[in-house]
């Protein structure tokens, strides 16, 4: 059984259609990658499947899990098994990293996992600040794979982790990512499945991805190896790929 | 004394009062006094520094020294909440703090409404001597088998050089209580004063528009204010400061949720002397659109030299906040909660702990209001 399935799904937001169409499954243990140009769909997809409101499912389902989801709450969604590290996330004042990191994990029966992930991203510094005030652009990427690997989700929806990052950071956030999709495990024994949005391709000099996938114009539009897609994009740009669209 | 305060103050009326901060028990308070109606329990002090008595009694004691003070900085004639505390029997507090004593552990004071329609009208005095510390809490409720009553309540602080003041009040009145406070500080050379504002349950009306006037060198002056007005409830609130003190400073704060209430939060700053910093800070959420927010600063420069600013934003509760904790599995209702809560910080106040905490289980309290 998939762990993510999306059928024929339609998207709005505010009136305007930005996903058309869109057919996607993910297995158990998978990564997969998803380019395209910006202002495509590609984060309004991640809201979808997150579910927010604001992005409006007009057609389609999403199963997760076997359930459909498509009309559930956000917060239902997510204690099923769905996290996502946001691109831009907003800053909270007086809500502490910290605080929701206790909340994150109250499931959990180990509480030396915020200390353990904290210390592995470098974020133990952090704890203490309102959430993303006043964060670097590194800081508030590390926070977010941070509170991911807290939360553990079945299906992580990463948004450009490599986006206004410096080496060093990416090299911390690539291999924290790794450990959040299983990606040290056999094969067989992999679980955690993820979906990356990536611009710049340098998360693929940390981990493998299994699918990459092409989003233009509300549509995927073409999938087959990751690196090869990434490649490809870095060779003639994303306008071949419309070309391309248009010929089929 | 606690043997006194719980002998005279009725098992039901003491959780009331427990959640305005203050404890029949006296743990961690160094003095207190009470005011049930017009009936005054106390006052007694476990320090010699610190003189405390009713107002009655400080006017028998010190006929010369209270007309020095009494009435000088709020004005008997200004409206007619202040005229009627004129004409009625004096009731209230007075506190003196010995020159250069600093006060580790808040005294507590508590103003309580325990029948239905009693016009409570109060007045009181605080006299920090040079050098002095004092951190003051006030309580201000009514019993819950209250719904309306009337609170009037003149206070004059006088703050001498090298002095500290910090002066917190957490109200909790019912629905139908008009409260209407009358405030005038006086601050010398290089002393402080403090005031923390801080009500979650709303009443009819509560009308507060103290004036500060710092009049020394290097003198400071800060005004938090936390409110979180329900439906059917009415604050209109703020502050005046008047900096006449070259290198003075001032700052004014407010943080204010409607659930539905009316609020309108005030600041006004004027800066008369050199060197002078002043800022007001002004925030608004909006949980529905059954309230409204105003926000209406004032700044005033009579001196080119003055470093003067304000900032005020207005506006519902941010959605993206809202959905981003959800999406770590936190619940609407409870990621709203959570906002709230974070937006009332009580860090931003700086209190003594003993504070703190009393204020922090006020804050607490609005989980249960929505």
């Amino acid at each position: 059984m998939p762990i993510l399935e999306i059928r024929n799904l339609f998207i709005e937001v505010e009136g305007k259609p930005i996903l058309k169409g869109i057919n996607l499954t993910v297995a158990e243990g998978e990564t997969i990658i998803l380019f395209g140009p910006n202002g495509v769909g590609k984060s309004s997809l991640f809201m979808a499947i997150m579910g927010f409101p604001k992005y409006k499912i007009k057609k389609g389902q999403i199963i997760f899990k076997g359930t459909d989801i498509t009309h559930l709450p956000a917060s239902d969604r997510a204690r099923m098994g769905i996290g996502m590290s946001f691109q831009r996330p907003p800053s909270i004042k007086g809500i502490k990293l910290n605080g929701l990191s206790e909340i994150i994990n109250s499931d959990k029966d180990n509480g030396d996992r915020i200390d353990y992930y904290s210390k592995m991203l470098k974020l133990d510094q952090h704890l203490k600040r309102d959430i993303n005030l006043g964060f670097s652009g590194g800081e508030v990427k590390r926070s977010e794979i941070f509170q991911l690997l807290l939360q553990n989700p079945l299906l992580s929806l990463i948004d450009e982790p490599e986006s206004g990052v410096d080496v060093e950071n990416i090299s911390i956030l690539g291999k924290a990512i790794k450990r959040l999709l299983h990606k040290e495990d056999r094969l067989t024994k992999r679980r955690n499945s993820g979906i990356i949005i990536t611009h710049t391709g340098l998360i693929l000099n940390y981990l493998n991805a299994d699918m990459g996938y092409m989003l233009i114009d509300g549509c995927l539009t073409c999938s087959g190896n990751a690196r090869e897609i990434f490649e490809l994009i870095q060779k003639q740009g994303y306008r071949e790929c419309q070309n391309c669209l248009k010929k089929k | 004394m606690s043997e006194l305060l719980k002998k005279e103050i009725k098992k039901r009326d003491r959780a009331k009062m427990l959640n305005v901060g203050f404890d029949v028990e006296e743990k961690q308070r160094s003095a207190s006094y009470t005011l049930l109606n017009d009936q005054e329990i106390g006052p007694r002090t476990s320090s010699r520094a610190i003189e405390l008595l009713s107002i009655g009694r400080a006017l028998e004691k010190y006929p010369e020294f209270m007309k020095k003070f009494l009435w000088k900085l709020v004005k008997g004639n200004k409206d007619e909440y202040t005229q009627s505390v004129v004409n009625a029997r004096p009731v209230g507090y007075f506190i003196r703090v010995k020159p250069g004593h600093k006060a580790i552990l808040p005294l507590q004071s508590c103003f309580y409404i325990k029948a239905e329609r009693f016009k409570q009208e109060v007045h009181n005095l605080i006299v920090m001597e040079e050098g002095s510390s004092l951190n003051v809490i006030n309580g201000c409720a009514s019993a819950d088998y209250v719904n309306a009553g009337v609170h009037i309540g003149v206070t004059e602080i006088y703050i001498k050089k090298n002095a500290y003041l910090s002066y917190t009040m957490i109200h909790d009145w019912s629905e139908e209580v008009e409260v209407r406070p009358r405030t005038g500080i006086f601050v010398d050379d290089h002393a402080t004063f403090v005031s923390n504002y801080i009500s979650i349950k709303g009443s009819k009306i509560t009308q507060s528009y103290p004036t500060c006037h710092l009049k020394g060198k290097d003198s400071s002056g800060v005004f938090n204010s936390l409110i979180y007005a329900p439906e059917n409830s009415v604050y209109d609130i703020g502050a005046r400061v008047i900096l006449d003190g070259r290198d003075s400073r001032a700052e004014v704060v407010s943080r204010s949720i409607s659930g539905g209430g009316q609020v309108i939060a005030r600041g006004e700053l004027i800066g008369n002397k050199k060197s002078i910093r002043a800022h007001l800070e002004c925030s608004g959420m909006l949980l529905n659109n059954k309230g409204s927010i105003t926000a209406i600063p004032i700044l005033e420069a009579h001196h080119p030299e003055v470093d003067m600013s304000h900032e005020a934003s207005v506006g519902k509760i941010a959605e993206e906040e809202i959905y981003y904790l959800m999406s770590r599995g936190i619940s609407e209702e409870e990621a709203i909660s959570l906002i709230v809560r974070g937006f009332l910080d009580t860090k931003i106040l700086g209190l003594p702990p003993a504070i703190e905490k009393e204020v922090e289980k006020t804050i607490n309290m609005l989980d249960h209001s929505f």
